[in-house]
């Protein structure tokens, strides 16, 4: 295990290194998206639906129940949250040799936790450390590399790749501090329950910042299943970039074959 | 003799300018107005049907809805015979107006800054701006493609919310239609008359 995260080390470097060399200018993507099979289609849109079916019955209630909560608390706790998944991310930023964001993110994980009050204030951001950006391992596969191969849509926790599906798993084996510290700590503080109960608070406190934009995008949708896959791959395909979205996001064949016909 | 004098000043200035520079609309300028058009509409009295009618108007004003709609295509745009191209057309403006006021009548009185522009190239400048966080959702980040070729008719193509673009979803959604009914382009057609119903 160290031997590979040593060779994904200087891999990862030696690629950063190549690329330095970029001008950053705005220009527009000539890269054609890649092509991401939805190979599992049929079974993809059965999951689909029952997600949907659990997210109308569990998920959108309690995420309405939740909006009701007075804003402090709502700001609080996405505080909190956001500052655990710092676990996940610093890692991340050196798997992808990005040490200086690592270095910030541990001040920010730092100052959050303990002037902040275990996260609960973002006093980072008040004192002008840069904005934060999550990682995780799918996409630092991705940075490597790792192509993302079929989409595919899991039961309860919604759209991934193949590809991010295994970086998921990769936080169960040691890759994310937290659940480390929660399952194996061996301590009176942390615990399997809090955990899940992290994990799920997550998922609700996702879905009531949503609640007003994936109820339009269903109501406006002829085949919200392809909508949503769009919108996910996209997602990560920016983040994976790790450069300004919307360049990244605009390939330009499409428009400039239009306006050659 | 004074008035001539002015009026040969006048000849002179513009005889050394480009009219259309003249003419021409910054494209964050554009923008901002497009938005301060919509909020005023969106914070209005009137009601639903009344703004969405509005909206209805703005869009179909600033928005290039036909080079879109091709976009939205993708290469199953080469294979339509001129018949198909009107028919599609004409379901294509029916359906983007219908849904794009829909989703914007949601909002009540938006607040969206106007950040930056990054001319792209001679067809497009990207506008950024942002939806100013409230109560209920965070601060969102709205960048506007923008075409330019014709500086006095400036154009909106695309929406990228959040990076993730508005144009390529919907062009997804379509082929998805596509090609799950066997790459029949009709019926894209009939899904698209059924949802405009």
């Amino acid at each position: 295990m160290k031997k590979f995260i040593i060779i994904s080390l200087i891999t990862a470097i030696l690629a950063f290194s190549a690329n330095a060399g970029t001008d950053g200018e705005n220009s527009l993507s000539k890269k054609k998206h890649a092509n991401i099979k939805d190979c599992f289609e049929g079974l993809n849109r059965a999951t689909f639906s029952l997600n949907q079916g659990l997210d109308k019955v569990i998920f959108k209630p309690v995420a309405k129940g939740y909006r009701k909560l007075p804003s402090t608390i709502r700001s609080g706790t996405s505080n909190a949250l956001l500052n655990i998944s710092s676990l996940i991310t610093i890692p991340n930023n050196v798997l992808q040799g990005e040490f200086k964001k690592a270095g910030i993110n541990t001040g920010r994980f730092v100052v959050n936790t303990t002037v902040g009050i275990l996260g609960i204030f973002d006093v980072a951001t008040k004192m002008n450390f840069p904005e934060y950006v999550k990682e995780d391992y799918g996409q630092t596969f991705g940075a490597w590399g790792i192509g993302a191969g079929c989409y595919v849509v899991l039961p309860v926790l919604g759209p991934s790749t193949v590809r991010d599906t295994f970086g998921s798993f990769v936080n169960v084996i040691g890759g994310d501090p937290y659940y480390n510290a929660s399952t194996h700590g061996n301590n009176e503080y942390l615990s399997d329950s809090l955990f899940m109960k992290t994990k799920v608070l997550s998922g609700v406190d996702f879905r009531a910042k949503n609640l007003e934009s994936i109820d339009n995008l269903e109501k406006n949708s002829m085949d919200f299943y392809a909508s949503v896959r769009s919108l996910y791959l996209q997602d990560r395909q920016q983040k994976i970039s790790n450069s300004s979205p919307t360049i990244e996001i605009m390939y330009e064949g499409d428009w400039e074959e239009i306006e050659n016909e | 003799m004074r008035i001539k004098k002015i009026l040969i000043l006048f000849i002179f200035i513009f005889s050394f300018s480009n009219f259309n520079e003249v003419l021409s609309i910054e494209p964050d300028v554009f923008v901002q107005s497009i938005v301060n058009r919509a909020s005023k509409i969106l914070s209005s009295n009137l009601n639903k049907e009344n703004r969405i009618e509005e909206l209805k108007n703005i869009a179909d004003e600033t928005v290039d809805i036909e080079i879109l709609g091709l976009y939205t295509l993708g290469s199953y745009r080469k294979n339509l015979s001129d018949d198909q191209k009107k028919i599609y057309a004409v379901l294509f403006r029916e359906y983007f107006l219908k849904t794009f006021a829909s989703r914007l009548a949601e909002y009540s009185n938006p607040e969206i800054e106007v950040t930056s522009k990054r001319k792209i190239n001679e067809k497009y400048t990207i506008v950024s701006s942002s939806l100013v966080k409230t109560d209920k959702r965070p601060e969102v980040k709205i960048d506007w493609r923008v075409y330019t070729k014709n500086p006095e008719n400036l154009l909106i193509r695309d929406l990228i919310i959040e990076g993730l673009s508005l144009a390529r979803t919907q062009k997804e959604e379509f082929l998805s239609i596509i090609q799950n009914n066997d790459e029949d382009i009709n019926a894209l057609f009939e899904t698209l008359r059924e949802f405009i119903k």
